[in-house]
Parts: structure tokens; C-alpha cells; sequence
């Protein structure tokens, strides 16, 4: 009977894993095919040779990686600033505040967008300036910013007030205190919106479709302006990269926490 | 916390890697770094209309780059709509573009195109007479011609067995599913108004509610409203017909055998698309350099070659093989031009409505 | 550490780049090109009232599929060993990290003539188009959002305890009793926040259906992104209406889920 209900999830498990990988491998595998159609026309890697040879992608890529990198830096330091500040509010007003800050994460993306438009043309009428990287990055920041909040608020709640207080008592002065009391406690917390943010900004594609003006580029803008044009397998190699790309962290990050955890049960 | 450390570290990883890979890209060409005391020049073109180096072909962009030590930012249009709505809401400086006959007449009424200053193109020469003064520009001050054509029909013969005469097959309901349409409003309109009985040169607010009737009838019958996505589908065997302009479908026939073309016998627009440099340019020096060298004998025959549509250039043309010259698509008769009709500019409460009507019929 | 100070920074933020554009939405559907008030822009969009409800529909439609399918498999997820279960998390994770435009290629490529489930559908003798209707679009949707309604879910069923189903057992309860008064009041915050992690996005999102729907399947989100390149006004009004209903959405369901986890 128990046996019978194991097969039963084995095989619903496998079934939703099927549907989830089917389409990524099909992706795959085309970005091998000797031929522009659905026909398999052999084995070949010439798109990824192209792939590297389009400034183009390899100029997007770049201007991702800069929004991201810089728009979760910036998005942390906001974020977590604003999360010691917003803890320290009285009851009405902090409710007031996180509902603000909120808004972007309830708030239907292409909303969001559009708004980031409205906003940007309409200042750039006035001091003549056109969308770009800038106006992207502003954005990303904006959206990112919440969730850092989102991930700081809990540790400062969990946090136990009167070690600060004792920090103090022994002689520290305020920012020392902060520093070493505070800091450490909140750290997980940081570090998670942090992450948040820089995948965020990776991916994003909706908010900076509306924000980049005709010029700026990011990856994600530039697959879609791919599959506008006439679709060319190189789509298939750059999604097999990125994918490759993703798979080899989450192994990285997972064996080194096994180990970690070995290590730990070793110790005990 | 050492997961958390550890996602961090191989994100880090990850970035500087790209951060490598484009680094090295840049130094060879096309990056961001150390070239800016480069001149530059934004160039906004229609999507697959400038020969790109793909199998050989001229590169134009990069050869103009290297040849004059400048940097091109090139970008792309879909539709003659979509380039004046980004020219006139986006606060973006654009330095050649290259607009079709109605559009470059919309532009100059609305003082958007700068006078160009032909001193600085000597080989304007080279453009066959009949070409430089065109309705849409009578002194010819505005706009030098890059290409021109006719708008036709592909089909594909696998999936559509009696080759059809007129555009009314994309109004028949055994295709249903496999037809595309333009996703413009003035090409499509057209179409529609031809076939009844409207003469879409010049129209009014009624012919539009009439075409648009139309199209809203044909709307169920179809598989997508596209503009470049019509070389995938129809080179994939994907639908089954299609009207796009002569010199593209050319080049879908060149890249599937299933395909062929028909010249409707109720006629079709004739198109002039011109170089033009728009009131946002920064750097007019340099659009005019950049229109002169496509005015280059060589680089107009590659262009007309990979666009394959039909060159007004003369010395180009002289260049060309004899089967393009006699390739009835891209060069049509006289006889199916007199059917054929321009577009002309129309006031602004009719282009608009035109506009808004095309958006509703499409829902 | 007893100061608001550090949060000025990010208060001035949110004030220009969160308040300011929401207001710019609500100026520009209350005017026209001249800048005058009207409300002519709502009406102008009470055109689009069925693209509108289509939305929802399809929205509606998605997430309870989305349910469907990851209520089990969250279920069986939070009841395997630790090794199994981060294995699985993992795997439901991953397809995430791929961008959203690829993923829905990917089901372009399969969907067409002669993509690997078209040629695999006309082996059976079917030859129906699967592609540009509203059920591709569905099942786009159920692919991309499929992720944000295992995660909530499966949160909330691995703090179900196992006594509280042996109890339950123990004092003559069926598998259906247990699943009705254990399981699922225990799981209903996880629902709530899952119904709302798919449905905002679904409803609102543009691209998927232009890809995979048909030339009657446009949704809400692509009108818009279609609108606003020549008529901000129309395109504003519309956008404040999606806002709108949506948030009332969210606002209910939110108290809906308080009341039934007090009830639990």
C-alpha cells in the first residue's frame, strides 16, 4: 500500500519534471541544429560561434551586468538604511511607510513601467535629456529597493534589543555599537535582498522595456528584439549558455553546503 | 549565511567573467570603452534593410565605421508609425532615418527633417532623375531615395493549392489560421480598401470605417498581424500566405523553395523609402557622409542585392545581375505599375483616426 | 539606533520614483492631449472591457490549474527526506532563472508545425493547430508562474505536523477527513499567497499571449504596451483601472486568508 503511493508520486514527480525540462531541452538541443527550421540538419556549434562574434549580445550582456551589479549595491545600501530607519518609527507611520514601499512589489509590473515612462519623458521634456542607462538604472533601483526592505525588517524584529544596549553600557559609542551588534544580526537578512535584487535586475525585462529609451540595451531587451526579427538559432545558444551558466552555481553553492554540513555532523 | 556567502562569491564569479568577455570584445570593436573621442552617429532603420555581412555580404555599418574612424549606433523600426512615434514622443536624437514617401511628406509639414545640404553629397549624381523629385517632395530638399517596390503576396505552395490572383485570398476561410497581415495600419488599410473599391491614395475618415470593417472581418481568419517576424514564419513553412513588400518576399523565396509570389491583379502600393535627417540630428555633417557613401555604387548594388528590393540608384543598378534586372517582382512591368498606387500624407485627425481605428480592429 | 534619520534617504526616494509616477498615471488619464481635465480617456477604454475580462479570465483560468497541479506535488514534496525535497525545490527553482521571453519560446518551438509535440500529436491522427489560442496561452502561463504557487505552498505544508495527521488518523479519521480538517485548513495562507503570487502577473503581463495566442487572445497588458506608443492619456486610464482592480484583488484576498487562518 505505502510502496504503491511512493510509485504514485515518483511517477507525478516525474511527470511535472517532464513538463518543466521538456521545452528547455528541446531549446538546447536546437542550438546544435545544422539548419534555421524545426528540421534537424545535423550537428553544429556554429552558433555559438556567432553568438561571440555579435557585439551586439556582448554588449547587452555587459550593460546588464553593470545595471544589476550597480542597482543591487545601491538598492542594499538604501534598503537596509531605510529598514533601521522605518523600525524606529512610531506604529501608524511605519504602516503608512512599508504600504508605500510595498507598491511596487503588489503593483502589476507593466504599471510600473509605464509610470517610470510617464515620469521620464516628461523630464526629459524639461531638461532635455533622453531615456537611457541612467533611467534604467533609476528604475531598477526603485524596484529593487523594497525587497531588500522586505528582507531586513524581519531580522531587526528578531533582533534582541538590549544586546545593543549592552554594547553601549561597555563603552562602545553608537555607531560602534551598530557595527558590532546590529550589523551581524542583520546580515542574513541584507545579503538575501541583496541577492533578490541583483537576480531582479538580471531578469528584468518588462520595467526596462518602458524605461530605456531607443538605444540602451540589455539582455533581456535584446532577446526579445531577436525574436522579433528573423529568428536565428544563436537565441537557442545564448539560452543554453545562460542555463549552463545557472545550473553550474546552484551545483557550486549546494556541494559546498553539503560538504560544510558533513563537515559540521563531523565535528559534533 | 554560507550558502548565502557562497551564491554571492560565484554571482561575483559570474559578473567578472562577462565583465572579461565583453572587456576583450570591446577592445576588437563595437564596446563602450576608450573610443570616445570617436564622432558619432545614431542611424534608425527599418528592421532587415541594410546588407549586415550575414554570408558574405557587404557589412555596410562596419565598413563605414572603419572607412571614416566614427561608431554607428545602429537601431531598428518596425513600421513607418512606430519610427515617427519614437522621433516625436522619446527625447532621443536620431541622425539618418529612412521613412517611406507618406511619412517623409508627414515629417516636412510638421518640420521635423532638416534641408539637406547636397554639396556635401556628391553622389547624389549617381540617383536616376525620375527619382529625385517625388510628390511627397517636390524640390527633392529633404530626402535622397534608397530604395523603392511594390507590395506583393507570397504563398506558400505546398499549403495553398490554386495560386491566387488577388489579395482577397487572405480573406478566405479554408486558410483560416495560416494568414498573416500587415501590423500596420496604413499598408493593411490599403489592402483592404482596394479590394473595395477605394483607391487608397488619398482617403477619408469613411474609407477607414469601411477598410477597417473589413479587416475586422478578416481578424478570426488569422494567425498574426506581423511585420519581421513574416520571414520566420514563412520561411519555416509556418503560414501560408502573406503580402509584404516584393523585396522581401524575394528574399524569403531565396530561402525556401515552397515559396512564391503573386502581383495582385487589382494592384498594390508603389514605395519610395528615402535617407532622410530629422531636426534631432547632433552630428548633420556626418548624416551626410553617411548618406553619400550609401549612395556609393558598390555599397548601394550590396544593399539592393541583400534587400533585394529594387534600387533607384543608377550606378547600382547598372552593377546588378541580369536576372534581378529581369525579375518581375522586383522590377515589375509598366503595365502592373499604372495599376499600382502611392500613398500620400494625410491631414492629422485622419491619420490619427486611422490609427486608433487599425488598433481596435486588431482586438 | 533609536533614529528614523537613516530612512530619508530611501523616504525622498520613493516619494519621486514611487509616488510621483503613480501620480503622473492618475494626471494623465484624467486629461487630455491639451492637458485639460476629462474623463474621455475611460471612455475611450471601456473599449477594451472584453480584453479586460479576458484577462482575468485567462488569469483565473492559469492559477487555479497552477493549483491544481502544485497542490500534490507540494504535498508529496514536504512529506520526502530532506535530501529529496532540496533536490526537487531545486529542480522547480531553476526553470525561474531562465528568462521569461526564452521560456516561452521554448513553447513556440514545440508548439509549431512541425515542432517536436505538433509531429508527436499528428502521429495519433490529430491534426489540430496548438498554437494561437487561448489554451497555449494558458498553458505559457501555467509554465512561467507554475514555480511562485509550489513555493508558498510547499512553506506552509512542511510545518503540518506528522502527529496532527496520526492523531487525526488515530481518532478515526479517513484519508478525505484528515485531508479536509487537517491538511487543507493548515494549507490555506499557502493557497492565498500562491493565488496571488500567479494571478497579479498573469493577468497583467504582456508578450505571452503574442507569442503563443492567437489574433483573439490579446490580453490587457499587451493593449497597453500597444496604446501607450501614441496615446498616453487612453493608456494611463487603462493602466489605472489594471492597478486598481488588481490591488482590490489582493486587499481581498488577503482578508479572506486572515479570517480563514483564524478559523483554522
Amino acid at each position: 500500500m505505502k510502496k504503491k503511493r511512493k510509485i504514485a508520486s515518483g511517477i507525478y514527480i516525474a511527470l511535472v519534471m517532464l513538463f518543466l525540462y521538456l521545452p528547455i531541452a528541446v531549446l538546447i538541443l536546437y542550438s546544435f541544429n545544422n539548419g534555421k527550421t524545426s528540421v534537424w540538419k545535423g550537428f553544429t556549434l556554429k552558433w555559438y560561434y556567432e553568438l561571440f562574434n555579435n557585439s551586439a549580445i556582448m554588449t547587452s550582456l555587459y550593460n546588464t551586468v553593470i545595471v544589476a551589479v550597480i542597482a543591487s549595491i545601491v538598492s542594499t545600501v538604501l534598503g537596509t538604511l531605510a529598514a533601521v530607519g522605518i523600525y524606529n518609527m512610531k506604529k501608524t507611520v511605519r504602516t503608512v511607510v512599508t504600504n508605500v514601499s510595498n507598491v511596487p512589489i503588489i503593483n502589476p509590473e507593466i504599471v510600473t513601467g509605464v509610470s517610470f515612462m510617464l515620469l521620464f519623458t516628461f523630464l526629459g521634456n524639461i531638461f532635455n535629456f533622453e531615456m537611457g542607462f541612467w533611467t534604467v538604472l533609476i528604475a531598477h533601483i526603485s524596484f529593487c529597493t523594497p525587497y531588500v526592505v522586505l528582507n531586513v525588517m524581519p531580522k531587526l524584529r528578531q533582533m534582541d534589543y538590549s544586546i545593543y544596549e549592552a554594547a553601549l553600557d561597555l563603552g562602545c559609542n553608537q555607531r560602534q555599537a551598530f557595527m558590532k551588534t546590529v550589523v551581524p544580526e542583520i546580515m542574513p537578512g541584507v545579503v538575501s535582498g541583496l541577492l533578490m535584487s541583483f537576480t531582479y535586475s538580471l531578469d528584468d525585462f518588462v520595467i526596462t522595456y518602458f524605461t530605456r529609451g531607443a538605444r540602451f540595451q540589455t539582455l533581456p531587451i535584446q532577446i526579445y528584439t531577436m525574436l522579433r526579427r528573423r529568428i536565428s538559432p544563436t537565441i537557442n545558444a545564448l539560452s543554453t549558455l545562460l542555463f549552463v551558466v545557472t545550473i553550474t552555481i546552484l551545483i557550486i553553492v549546494n556541494v559546498r553546503e553539503y560538504r560544510a554540513e558533513k563537515a559540521r555532523a563531523a565535528n559534533s | 549565511m554560507k550558502k548565502i556567502l557562497s551564491l554571492i562569491m560565484s554571482a561575483l564569479v559570474i559578473s567578472s567573467a562577462a565583465f572579461m568577455v565583453t572587456g576583450c570584445n570591446s577592445e576588437n570593436g563595437g564596446g563602450n570603452g576608450n573610443n570616445t573621442e570617436k564622432q558619432e552617429i545614431n542611424v534608425f532603420n527599418w528592421g532587415e534593410y541594410i546588407s549586415n555581412g550575414e554570408d558574405g555580404t557587404l557589412d555596410t555599418i562596419k565598413s563605414f565605421e572603419e572607412k571614416y574612424n566614427v561608431k554607428v549606433n545602429y537601431t531598428n523600426y518596425e513600421s513607418n508609425e512606430e519610427m515617427y512615434n519614437l522621433i516625436k514622443e522619446s527625447n532621443s536624437s536620431y541622425d539618418v532615418i529612412i521613412p517611406s514617401d507618406y511619412m517623409v511628406a508627414k515629417l516636412i509639414e510638421e518640420d521635423m527633417l532638416e534641408k539637406i545640404d547636397f554639396s556635401n553629397i556628391p553622389n547624389y549624381d549617381n540617383v536616376m532623375e525620375k527619382y529625385k523629385k517625388n510628390d511627397f517632395d517636390p524640390n527633392g530638399e529633404y530626402s535622397v531615395p534608397y530604395s523603392w517596390g511594390v507590395v506583393a503576396l507570397a504563398y506558400n505552395k505546398t499549403m495553398v493549392k490554386e495560386k491566387p490572383d488577388s489579395f482577397s485570398v487572405l480573406w478566405d476561410k479554408q486558410y483560416s489560421g495560416n494568414i498573416l497581415m500587415f501590423d500596420n495600419s496604413r499598408d493593411a488599410m490599403a489592402i483592404a480598401m482596394r479590394l473595395k473599391g477605394i483607391t487608397p491614395t488619398k482617403i477619408t475618415k469613411d474609407d477607414i470605417d469601411i477598410a477597417s470593417a473589413y479587416l475586422k472581418e478578416q481578424r478570426p481568419l488569422l494567425k498574426k498581424y506581423v511585420m519581421d517576424q513574416v520571414f520566420t514564419e514563412m520561411e519555416g513553412n509556418q503560414s501560408a500566405l502573406a503580402p509584404y513588400y516584393a523585396g522581401d518576399i524575394a528574399t524569403m523565396m531565396e530561402n525556401n523553395e515552397d515559396l512564391d509570389y503573386v502581383l495582385p491583379k487589382e494592384g498594390s502600393n508603389l514605395f519610395i523609402d528615402s535617407m532622410c535627417i530629422p531636426k534631432t540630428t547632433k552630428n548633420k555633417a556626418l548624416a551626410e557622409k553617411f548618406i553619400n557613401y550609401m549612395l556609393e555604387p558598390e555599397v548601394a548594388k550590396a544593399n539592393a542585392e541583400y534587400l533585394g528590393y529594387s534600387t533607384p540608384n543608377q550606378a547600382a543598378y547598372d552593377l546588378l545581375d541580369d536576372d534581378i534586372k529581369n525579375n518581375k517582382l522586383i522590377y515589375p512591368d509598366e503595365a502592373y505599375l499604372k495599376k499600382c498606387y502611392t500613398f500620400s500624407n494625410l491631414p492629422t485627425d485622419v491619420y490619427n483616426y486611422m490609427q486608433d481605428e487599425f488598433l481596435k480592429a486588431k482586438v | 539606533m533609536k533614529s528614523k534619520a537613516p530612512a530619508i534617504p530611501y523616504l525622498i526616494w520613493m516619494l519621486f520614483f514611487t509616488v510621483v509616477p503613480l501620480v503622473m498615471v492618475v494626471y494623465y488619464a484624467f486629461t487630455d492631449k491639451s492637458g485639460a481635465f476629462t474623463l474621455n480617456s475611460f471612455v475611450d477604454s471601456l473599449f477594451y472591457t472584453d480584453v479586460f475580462i479576458r484577462s482575468l479570465w485567462i488569469a483565473l483560468i492559469s492559477t487555479v490549474i497552477c493549483l491544481v497541479i502544485a497542490y500534490p506535488l507540494s504535498y508529496i514534496m514536504s512529506r520526502s527526506s530532506g535530501r529529496a525535497r532540496t533536490a526537487i525545490t531545486m529542480m522547480i527553482m531553476l526553470p525561474m532563472w531562465m528568462n521569461f521571453i526564452l521560456r516561452i519560446y521554448a513553447w513556440v518551438l514545440l508548439l509549431q508545425n512541425d515542432g517536436l509535440v505538433d509531429t508527436a500529436v499528428k502521429i495519433f491522427g490529430l491534426d489540430i493547430p496548438l498554437m494561437g489560442n487561448a489554451g497555449s496561452v494558458v498553458l505559457g502561463m501555467v509554465y512561467n508562474y507554475l514555480p511562485f504557487m509550489v513555493l508558498p505552498l510547499h512553506a506552509v505544508m512542511l510545518k503540518i505536523d506528522d502527529s496532527l495527521i496520526e492523531a487525526a488518523k488515530d481518532l478515526g479519521a479517513g484519508k478525505f477527513n484528515v485531508f479536509r480538517k487537517v491538511v487543507f485548513p493548515l494549507s490555506v495562507s499557502g493557497i492565498i499567497s500562491g493565488f496571488t503570487m500567479v494571478f497579479v502577473p498573469t493577468a497583467s503581463t504582456f508578450l505571452v499571449a503574442q507569442y503563443l495566442g492567437g489574433t483573439g487572445d490579446k490580453m490587457i497588458g499587451d493593449v497597453i504596451e500597444n496604446i501607450f506608443q501614441r496615446d498616453k492619456n487612453v493608456g494611463s486610464a487603462i493602466s489605472l483601472a489594471l492597478m486598481v482592480i488588481i490591488l482590490i484583488l489582493v486587499v481581498i484576498m488577503n482578508k479572506f486568508g486572515d479570517e480563514e487562518a483564524a478559523v483554522a
